[in-house]
């Protein structure tokens, strides 16, 4: 049972990724990054360290992921490449 | 450069998968995390830590108390490093009326 | 991002929902001895309120509920707040932060060890929510653009 929710939750991770890489819109991509330290965070609850899950839920998902936001509001909404 | 991006990626994810393969079972006995004495015949800290968390604090859960108390050092470390970040902020990036 | 959002939903919606993210974090810090949890994490969750409000209501509408030349002095009182713990610790003969050793007459050492590790994580939680607001406040500055 535990295994089939960590395959998904692998999945999601990579998908994450992918979206995060390929976006050209930088504030979608850093929504993705959000995505993605959730999905970590939900890998970390799965393996029982449930201290660590919150901790990176809380800091990754809703601190950093307004830091980015708040970078990309000063300077450019593009990527260039 | 995007290119660049995808290999590193492919990089992680193999060495995440590979990692994740060679994770022991949950709840397996003999996992190295679970013996109760290391290879060198010492006892595992874990192990002083399930045994007399509730008793030394009492306090149930023993995550917090490996936080706050056994290893408190390392998380005044962990509060000075915050409190860092903020102080360089601080002295670079705040704007000062010219005095 | 510094000016408040033009819509009245928004505003809202972020009012009621910073409280309860804010209320959340306190029970987390507080509750840290009983639950997953503690003074990071809640400090964490207390910041992400007050940036909520920050984000949607704008920063001078924001001031009230932490102003920022006040941010980096409580961040230092947090801090100091976990280090003088350790030194009166320390003064009363144990270790550097070794709580048994609080110099307070007619207590356990269970509970004095029970109760210095709540100080600890109220002062963690101090730091960590200004220290979170105040780099947050530094990046976007005062500014009028964005």
């Amino acid at each position: 049972m535990n295994w089939k929710i960590e395959i998904v939750l692998y999945l999601l991770l990579l998908a994450n990724a992918l979206l995060a890489l390929g976006v050209r819109n930088l504030l979608a991509a850093a929504v993705a990054a959000t995505a993605f330290t959730f999905t970590v965070a939900l890998l970390f609850l799965s393996m029982g360290a449930i201290d660590v899950g919150f901790t990176e839920a809380v800091v990754g998902a809703g601190i950093v992921g307004v830091y980015f936001i708040a970078a990309i509001c000063q300077t450019t909404r593009k990527s260039r490449d | 450069m995007k290119a660049y991006n995808y290999i590193l990626l492919a990089v992680f994810a193999g060495v995440l998968l590979y990692a994740t393969l060679h994770l022991p079972e949950r709840g397996d006995v003999n996992a190295p995390m679970h013996r109760e004495f290391n290879e060198a015949g010492g006892e595992v800290a874990g192990n002083y830590f399930i045994r007399n968390a509730y008793r030394d604090a009492a306090t149930p859960n023993m995550v917090t108390v490996v936080l706050a108390d056994y290893r408190s050092f390392d998380t005044l470390g962990e509060v000075v490093v915050v409190f860092a970040a903020g102080m360089a902020c601080y002295l670079i990036l705040r704007r000062r009326e010219e005095a | 991002m510094t000016n408040p959002s033009q819509s009245p939903i928004v505003i809202v919606v972020s009012r009621s929902l910073a409280r309860v993210i804010q209320l959340f974090g306190i029970y987390v810090i507080i509750h840290g001895h009983y639950s997953p949890g503690g003074g990071f994490q809640g400090g964490a969750l207390l910041a992400a309120g007050i940036l909520l409000l920050r984000m949607t209501e704008g920063m001078e509408g924001s001031q009230v509920e932490l102003p920022t030349a006040l941010a980096m002095p409580t961040a230092a009182l947090g801090a100091l707040l976990f280090a003088v713990t350790g030194m009166a610790a320390w003064i009363g003969g144990g270790n550097f932060l070794e709580y048994a050793g609080l110099p307070i007459p007619g207590v356990e050492a269970v509970w004095l060890r029970h109760y210095g590790i709540l100080v600890v994580e109220v002062g963690i939680g101090l730091a960590v929510t200004t220290a979170l607001v105040s780099i947050f406040d530094d990046l976007v500055g005062k500014g009028d653009h964005g």
